[in-house]
């Protein structure tokens, strides 16, 4: 590692020391912060050994949200990076300003680098293409929502601590026994709406809006109040009456109290698993989503999480061939594996996920390919290829005080899902006006 | 005859006055006349397309049955950081004015969470009572309180007053303090000497003469908890549960920086300085006609 470094930095000092040709600056901001940070520094630098025409600056700028309004406001102010990191609710947002971005397919093809969407891992790329199968954004850090069971809580309990519970109804049979059993937060789980509602949705094959899940046009509107949706929402108001359900707030406000060993059920992305494990206060396992047995098709495939990377128009044309180049190198397999080995992030590509397995990592490292299985489990239909509904950023605050107002005992579920539906709908038709 | 210093000089009065002038018209006016103008327009996230849209904005905000709901949360709000704080510290100030040996460190004690930045406040307070891990939690579960404020509105509220009135306490305080040690100690011995006994002195001496720092305080305070409180907000319950703390100016924030709502939030900050605008308005003309000075 070190080496390679030293190799990157003295490449890139080699570079400033013989400016034969002139090194043109590629700026990438990105909220990978911490440990996560260091790998994209790591990738970087990497590409920017590999060759000596591009220099790429990674460049951390707070939370999604923070650069992508830092990115959006230096648009507005006509100087924006070439590239920024996109979290996934985002998305229509970015889709929306044609002008402001640059198609990646269309970058690739007019840079002439090879560029295919299908070797892209179908859950992840499905998210960001339009109607027509062309990629809009470069597939980056995907992660899905997983199931975790604290294997000493069961035990402790009578449970088979390798027998996770599939669906529902057998985990409200385990949560009864691990209550009886004086554990005192049973389950609680990460991103409220991500996982209950759109993860919900998709895993059953069921519409989160209309116009297949807004792929299809603006005009969609929202169907999280279906009878199904109801009752997966009264039944978490229902466990959390009975004590099964620790409530731990929005975001990944769950994580912690998983992985203090608080809890002994928990959802949250698949990327939490590299914290867990570094803690290592319990032994756990990662499994598939638990799903609803009667309602027909479950279990489908889970949606993805995380950020893409969006390139934003440029005055300065020359440089989209660099960007391009970039994100071949992004893209290539050895990068891939490493990132989603160090990192638990899902590899974008098929070739990158093939590598990892014929490698062997996944045998050493029970749990890691939940994640991908579960986003494969079956071919993507209309209502598990993702969601694409703007402003989702409202959109979902809307929806996950909704459930809180069903957690906190306010709401029955039904009121509640039919007034997120209504206030959620009006942030679409804003939005729709505003993008017209 | 009337002492007073005359700039003979045309523009060197100006002169003076100029930078003071250019940093309210830079960083007040020019914002406030950008939000006004941003109110009546719908635009996409990237400023492509714009488009004039009269009152829709403000008609969209006040069909918002939510909207509605977070002014009454913020006056709520406002009025108990504004009410317990002032009378907390009114407490704490009267007792320090009489403490005789050790005032100094009680008093450098008090003042110091007024150096704490309101965010570090909220985390400290959110940590204290974490539902599972606060020490005063645990505390609550020993005498049976079921204290979960990540779901309990009225928790979740009682956390963010507790946080923000803890730390302007100390400000209060200063005042008070100033305030007390500014009456003079022939008065309050009159009348004890006239037989009155220390809270009759205190409510027909001392609390008269104070009004005019009351008064002050009470502005302050009132424009504290309308937007200074952003912080304390955004680090412990981020306007949730179910908006039971969503105030005005966070969600202000959260529409304009979070959701990049530019029209919908700007509509948000002009009612917000409407009413903060009308409130000092009040307060000045009719409230301090009342106060003694």
């Amino acid at each position: 590692m070190r080496v390679r470094l030293l190799a990157a930095a003295l490449a890139a000092a080699g570079a400033f020391a013989a400016p034969a040709q002139a090194q043109k600056e590629i700026q990438w901001w990105h909220s990978m912060g911490g440990a996560l940070g260091e790998r994209v520094n790591e990738i970087a630098a990497g590409f920017n050994a590999s060759q000596s025409d591009w220099k790429v600056n990674a460049i951390y700028k707070g939370s999604y949200p923070e650069s992508m309004t830092a990115a959006i406001a230096s648009f507005r102010a006509g100087s924006p990076p070439h590239i920024v990191q996109v979290f996934e609710v985002g998305t229509a947002t970015m889709m929306a300003a044609k002008g402001a971005v640059k198609p990646v397919y269309q970058l690739m093809k007019e840079a002439g680098e090879p560029f295919d969407p299908k070797n892209y891992l179908a859950a992840v790329a499905g998210y960001y293409t339009d109607t027509k199968g062309n990629l809009l954004s470069m597939p980056f850090n995907s992660s899905t929502p997983v199931f975790y069971v604290n294997k000493d809580a069961f035990k402790k309990a009578g449970l088979d601590p390798e027998k996770a519970p599939k669906t529902w109804k057998e985990f409200e049979a385990d949560a009864a026994k691990l209550k009886a059993a004086g554990q005192e937060c049973v389950y609680t789980t990460s991103w409220p709406s991500w996982v209950h509602i759109e993860n919900f949705s998709a895993w059953h094959n069921l519409p989160i809006g209309t116009k297949s899940n807004g792929f299809g046009g603006l005009d969609t509107r929202f169907t999280v109040n279906s009878p199904a949706h109801v009752k997966h929402v009264a039944m978490l108001g229902d466990f959390v009456k009975k004590g099964y359900f620790s409530y731990a707030g929005l975001g990944n406000k769950g994580d912690a109290k998983f992985a203090g060993g608080e809890c002994a059920m928990f959802t949250g992305s698949s990327g939490a698993q590299a914290n867990i494990k570094k803690l290592d206060k319990f032994p756990f396992s990662v499994n598939f989503l638990p799903y609803h047995d009667d309602i027909k098709g479950a279990p489908q495939n889970s949606i993805i999480g995380g950020a893409t990377l969006w390139v934003l128009s440029q005055k300065d044309k020359s440089v989209y061939p660099g960007i391009a180049k970039f994100f071949t190198y992004l893209s290539s397999v050895d990068v891939q594996v490493k990132w989603h080995e160090q990192t638990g992030y899902a590899p974008i590509t098929n070739a990158a996920y093939d590598a990892t397995k014929s490698s062997g990592f996944y045998d050493q490292n029970p749990g890691t390919d939940v994640s991908v299985r579960q986003l494969n489990y079956k071919k993507p239909t209309a209502n598990s290829k993702g969601l694409r509904f703007g402003n989702f950023v409202q959109g979902r605050q809307v929806i996950e005080e909704e459930m809180e107002a069903v957690f906190a005992g306010k709401k029955n579920a039904k009121t509640a899902m039919n007034d997120a539906v209504k206030r959620g709908n009006d942030i679409l038709i804003q939005f729709q006006k505003a993008n017209k | 005859m009337e002492k007073r210093v005359v700039f003979r000089s045309a523009w060197l009065p100006y002169a003076l006055l100029a930078p003071q002038i250019a940093i309210t018209i830079i960083f007040f006016f020019w914002p406030a006349v950008q939000a006004a103008w941003y109110s009546f327009q719908l635009q996409d996230a990237f400023g492509l397309k714009t488009e004039f849209v009269g009152f829709s904005n403000f008609a969209t905000l006040f069909a918002d049955e939510h909207y509605l709901a977070s002014f009454k949360t913020t006056a709520v709000f406002s009025l108990w950081v504004a009410v317990s704080g002032i009378v907390i510290s009114l407490l704490l100030a009267t007792m320090a004015d009489r403490v005789l040996r050790g005032a100094l460190a009680y008093k450098t004690l008090l003042i110091w969470p007024y150096a704490v930045a309101p965010a570090v406040a909220g985390v400290l307070w959110a940590f204290l009572f974490a539902p599972s891990v606060g020490i005063l939690t645990y505390g609550l579960r020993q005498v049976g309180v079921n204290w979960n404020w990540v779901l309990q509105g009225d928790q979740a509220m009682l956390l963010v007053v507790i946080a923000s009135v803890w730390k302007q306490v100390s400000y209060n305080f200063l005042f008070f303090l100033a305030g007390l040690q500014s009456i003079p100690r022939s008065l309050i011995e009159a009348a004890a000497i006239d037989g009155a006994g220390p809270l009759r002195r205190f409510w027909t001496v001392v609390f008269p003469l104070l009004s005019p720092t009351t008064f002050f305080l009470l502005v302050v305070n009132i424009v504290y908890a309308f937007f200074d409180t952003f912080g304390v907000i955004d680090a412990t319950t981020e306007g949730g549960p179910a908006g039971a703390t969503q105030i005005l100016v966070y969600k202000v924030y959260y529409d304009g920086v979070k959701a990049s709502d530019l029209g919908g939030s700007s509509a948000q900050s002009v009612v917000l300085m409407a009413i903060v605008i009308a409130l000092t308005a009040v307060q000045f003309r009719f409230v301090e006609r009342r106060v003694q000075y």
